[in-house]
């Protein structure tokens, strides 16, 4: 009883603090390839703290709904990163959410924000938080579609369970797997706003989707909008490791070696994840808003010919 | 005997009176009133129904050689609580609301009636009597939507309510006309005994889908649907969307489940596939529609949608033998009906207060409204978060059932069923994508903002029954979605009826967890995860309160610096839907933007003219009608002959006739 609660505690503690040095080791593998030296690793928690340090300025004629929204945004993104297995699949409330819900989590969060960019009434909320749905309206099925294929080869949709499934290597290589994968990378790009679906470093009125949305925050809501954005991009790059790449990763029993030595396999996942992420960033240019639906749109077919293998044949 | 059978002479008396207090006060407060006592009852009776034994009741009126058959089994029982709680808030609602009505008359003696009418279909056990009630309810409805006939929208609404209604009138008639055979058995009860061949159950499903699905508002069925909800007064609009509907889909439960007995795995496809592009449909035009009302008309179009892909996935299982996922599709399906009444209602009252308020139906001259009005952007917001099917609220809930459901995958034989159902979960999430990004554009462009009219900046709070009949729904939704397994055990009765098993019993898990099938594949804890939301919220708040500066200083909006000084540049509901038109609507509804760009040296003002068709009316309705009219043109000459031309075509007509008797002999 206390063991699970435990490392379900160290799992989501882990996982929120960690997170802004993800966001750091992106941009620090960005510059480097740029060939400039770059912020420090820990430039995300400086600027999270500086942000919490200033006033909050708000607009004349924004709501409440504007003010709550960024702790609702944040707290449903720690509530479905909570239900991600970093590194063990010993999550104790893993029962009380599957991957539909988390992912429908992550949906509620996305609601809350498009709403807050169109609170205070200008053209930029407006035009990121249409910009937002539009992306959302093709990755949100085309995530279910790679959720419905991983839980037809788990058989459970929960993901510790699939975990679990998958750390047993009874797997093997199947098809509706690796187009399973190739799907969670785009629609994990685009959810996230990273390069080519959006990008995270620019102010250019007519390129920003994400940034647009919360161009009138400031202080620490700010500073919470930017800490969940931290926390979904390790979510999504956790999610992408419980289920394709466990290796290392501790199984249900409580014992604690097995979890330090998980801890570290996750660690070294999330960094070549990151480092993975900067490259790609780097060598991919941005694209135009009205090519990402052809994008997100492969995704969704992608995720869907998986589930029709899968319902056609079992071994596929 | 059946006490709750009371409830119809009841609800005729204050039909009665409402003709004659109408245009008093007094006429209103009793109409509603006693409606929404009425409906209080019917919902306590139709529960306590749900777990007791069918109860019968016959009754001298009727067909002479049967009379009039009235029955209470769990499944109506559902369906009563479910009428009960959509008529009991309307009345709450109209209560407050009404009071603005400027034409009390043509509204309070048909209300009463269109309940009863509702009612009486679902109690109903006779062809006749379900059919005399489903007319019943169809006309009473009708009218109501005609309140504000003078309005030319609403006149052509009515006219093509009409219309379908009585080609869903007439298809449900052969159905049970094929149902009762040779020996002409009215009775549900023998249609029970002597169930139908294989070939007929096949015919009646069609036909019921037909019928009760026109009622439903299946795709392509449902043209009359967006026009006809939004023209009557809110609370009938409520009615219309958030109960009617369900009685048409208890129609084909009654008449596919329970009266023509096992159907062919072929009826689950053909559900499954109408279902599925009910729910895409709807939820896009939904999403390209301006006027708030009709807006959420479309969404119940896809919400039937999703209604029905339930009940396909359950007739697909049912047809397989596999009790458990029938039932749990079946459930699905049922949670889901009764989801939509709640948030459907909640909302259409939130579009009356907002119509109220403002006078204002069309989007585009909305805005702000969240600064002006207290409560009813708060419940506005719970109803269109439950619609969109985000946890932790009711519309997540079935949803994820309905998902659950897909996820069975048993081994079918068939290759249709393989290659319908996954298409359909991806139908399923696609609609519940879009249904989020719909809301949010009309919450946000209705509610969020800043006010594009006089109208909208000077919109007050509606009165307190209009509020607490929103407040009493939210409620209910969230109550739904953080407990669904109470819902889910309540519905056991009906499932075990229809199916044959039932889902686990959902109560009594552990904080009450749901588990569709086994703890080991799937679980939702509704509950917790409201929990994990308001906990993390509330440390967050403390933690960063602490941590952080405590200043919030107002200041002008920074919109990169823009100065932006009129309401008109905000992002208005045709902007916020341009991408979406863009990618899905291109192709589907042949949209076009065309820019009106004057030539230089020209004083007139660019434009732009967005054009939609919508598929259904260009590809069946219009060219059906066009039809009609040409034939009737061309006949129309046989008015004009004279009296020799008449004689010599009876003349032939009794030559093609004798000979074509000759021939048959």
């Amino acid at each position: 009883m206390i063991y699970p609660l435990l490392a379900q505690l160290v799992q989501m503690t882990v996982i929120l603090t960690l997170s802004p040095l993800l966001i750091g080791l992106v941009r620090k593998v960005k510059s480097r390839l740029q060939r400039r030296r770059g912020s420090s690793l820990i430039q995300p928690y400086r600027d999270l703290r500086r942000l919490l340090g200033k006033e909050a300025v708000v607009a004349e004629n924004a709501s409440w709904l504007f003010r709550i929204a960024p702790y609702f945004v944040f707290a449903s993104t720690w509530v479905a990163a909570a239900l991600i297995p970093t590194f063990s699949a010993n999550l104790m409330f893993s029962w009380s959410g599957d991957l539909i819900a988390i992912t429908a989590l992550l949906g509620s969060a996305r609601f809350a924000l498009a709403l807050a960019g169109m609170d205070v009434g200008t053209s930029f909320g407006g035009l990121g938080s249409s910009r937002e749905m539009m992306i959302a309206s093709l990755a949100e099925p085309a995530m279910l579609m790679i959720v419905f294929s991983v839980a037809l080869i788990a058989g459970s949709t929960e993901l510790s369970t699939i975990a679990g499934y998958m750390l047993n290597g009874q797997v093997g290589l199947r098809v509706s797997l690796a187009m399973a994968l190739a799907a969670l990378l785009i629609v994990a790009v685009a959810e996230n706003g990273r390069i080519p679906v959006d990008n995270p470093a620019t102010h250019l009125e007519l390129t920003m989707v994400h940034e647009a949305m919360v161009l009138e925050y400031s202080g620490r809501h700010l500073a919470m909008i930017e800490l969940a954005a931290s926390l979904q991009l390790m979510l999504y790059l956790s999610m992408v490791a419980c289920i394709f790449l466990p290796i290392g990763m501790a199984g249900n029993a409580n014992e604690p070696l097995r979890d330090a030595v998980g801890f570290f396999a996750w660690l070294a996942k999330m960094a070549a994840g990151g480092m993975a992420l900067g490259v790609a960033e780097t060598i991919v240019a941005k694209m135009r808003v009205f090519r990402v639906p052809n994008f997100l749109g492969a995704a969704l077919m992608l995720g869907l010919l998986g589930v029709l293998l899968l319902f056609v044949s079992r071994g596929m | 005997m059946m006490p709750i059978a009371w409830v119809i002479p009841c609800l005729l008396l204050l039909s009665a009176a409402g003709i004659v207090t109408a245009r008093s006060a007094f006429g209103r407060v009793l109409v509603y009133g006693g409606c929404l006592l009425i409906c209080t009852a019917l919902g306590i009776g139709g529960f306590t129904a749900l777990t007791a034994a069918n109860q019968h009741l016959q009754l001298p009126v009727g067909l002479p050689w049967i009379g009039s058959n009235l029955r209470l089994d769990a499944l109506a029982g559902f369906f009563l609580i479910l009428i009960g709680l959509g008529g009991g808030g309307a009345s709450l609602f109209a209560l407050g609301y009404a009071r603005h009505e400027e034409h009390p008359q043509r509204v309070l003696p048909f209300y009463p009636a269109f309940l009863a009418g509702m009612i009486l279909v679902v109690l109903a056990d006779d062809a006749f009597t379900f059919l005399f009630a489903w007319e019943l309810m169809s006309l009473s409805s009708w009218a109501l939507v005609m309140a504000h006939h003078r309005e030319e929208a609403n006149a052509r609404a009515g006219y093509v309510y009409l219309i379908m209604a009585t080609f869903s009138g007439l298809t449900l008639l052969l159905a049970f006309g094929l149902l009762a055979g040779d020996l002409g058995n009215y009775g549900f009860d023998s249609i029970r005994n002597n169930p139908p061949t294989a070939d007929v159950a096949g015919v009646v499903m069609l036909v019921a889908l037909v019928g009760a699905g026109s009622k439903a508002g299946l795709v392509p069925l449902h043209v009359w649907l967006p026009l006809a909800h939004p023209a009557a007064p809110s609370h009938v609009s409520a009615l219309m969307s958030g109960v009617m509907t369900k009685v048409a889909v208890y129609g084909f439960i009654r008449i596919v489940f329970d009266l023509v007995g096992p159907t062919q795995w072929w009826a689950g496809t053909v559900v499954l596939a109408v279902g599925g592009i009910t729910a895409v449909i709807g939820v896009l035009q939904a999403l390209m529609e301006r006027d708030l009302k009709r807006l959420l008309a479309y969404s119940t179009v896809e919400n039937i949608g999703i209604v029905f892909i339930g009940l396909g996935l359950s007739l697909a299982f049912r047809a397989n033998n596999l009790g458990a996922g029938a039932a749990l599709a079946l459930t699905a399906a049922l949670f889901h009906a009764l989801n939509h009444t709640t948030f459907k209602s909640l909302l259409f009252f939130g579009a009356g207060a907002v119509l109220h308020a403002t006078g204002q139906r069309n989007m585009e001259t909305l805005g702000g409204l969240i600064h002006r009005m207290k409560v009813t952007p708060f419940v506005f917001l719970i109803g269109c978060i439950a619609i969109s099917g985000l946890p932790p609220l009711n519309g997540f809930a079935s949803e994820w059932l309905t998902f659950q459901a897909v996820l069975l995958r048993p081994e079918f034989p068939q290759w249709g069923l393989k290659l319908i159902i996954p298409v359909d979960g991806a139908l399923l999430a696609l609609a519940a994508a879009l249904a989020s990004c719909c809301f949010v554009r009309a919450y946000g462009i209705c509610f969020l903002g800043r006010p594009r009219s006089d109208a909208a900046a000077q919109a007050r709070e509606t009165d307190p029954w209009s509020l607490a009949a929103m407040i009493l729904f939210a409620t209910l939704c969230l109550l739904t979605g953080i407990i669904p397994g109470a819902v889910i055990d309540t519905l056991a009765p009906v499932a075990r009826d229809l199916t044959g098993a039932r889902m686990p019993v959902q109560l009594g898990d552990a904080w009450q967890t749901i588990v569709p099938i086994a703890a080991s594949r799937s679980s939702y804890n509704g509950l917790l995860v409201f929990a994990f939301i308001v906990i993390s919220i509330l440390i967050t708040v403390v933690t960063i309160h602490r941590l952080s500066a405590h200043g919030v200083r107002r200041a002008p909006p920074w919109d990169c610096g823009f100065p932006d000084p009129t309401p008109l540049s905000q992002y208005s509901a045709a902007s916020f839907e341009q991408p979406i038109r863009r990618v899905f609507g291109t192709v589907l509804f042949r949209s076009k933007e065309i820019v009106d760009m004057p030539a230089p040296g020209d004083n007139r003002p660019a434009g732009i003219v967005r054009t939609i068709r919508d598929p259904v009316w260009d590809g069946i309705y219009r060219p059906l009608a066009a039809t009609i009219g040409w034939i009737a043109g061309k006949s129309d000459l046989l008015a004009y002959l004279t009296i020799r031309s008449y004689l010599s075509f009876v003349f032939a007509a009794l030559v093609v006739l004798l000979i074509a008797l000759t021939i048959w002999q």
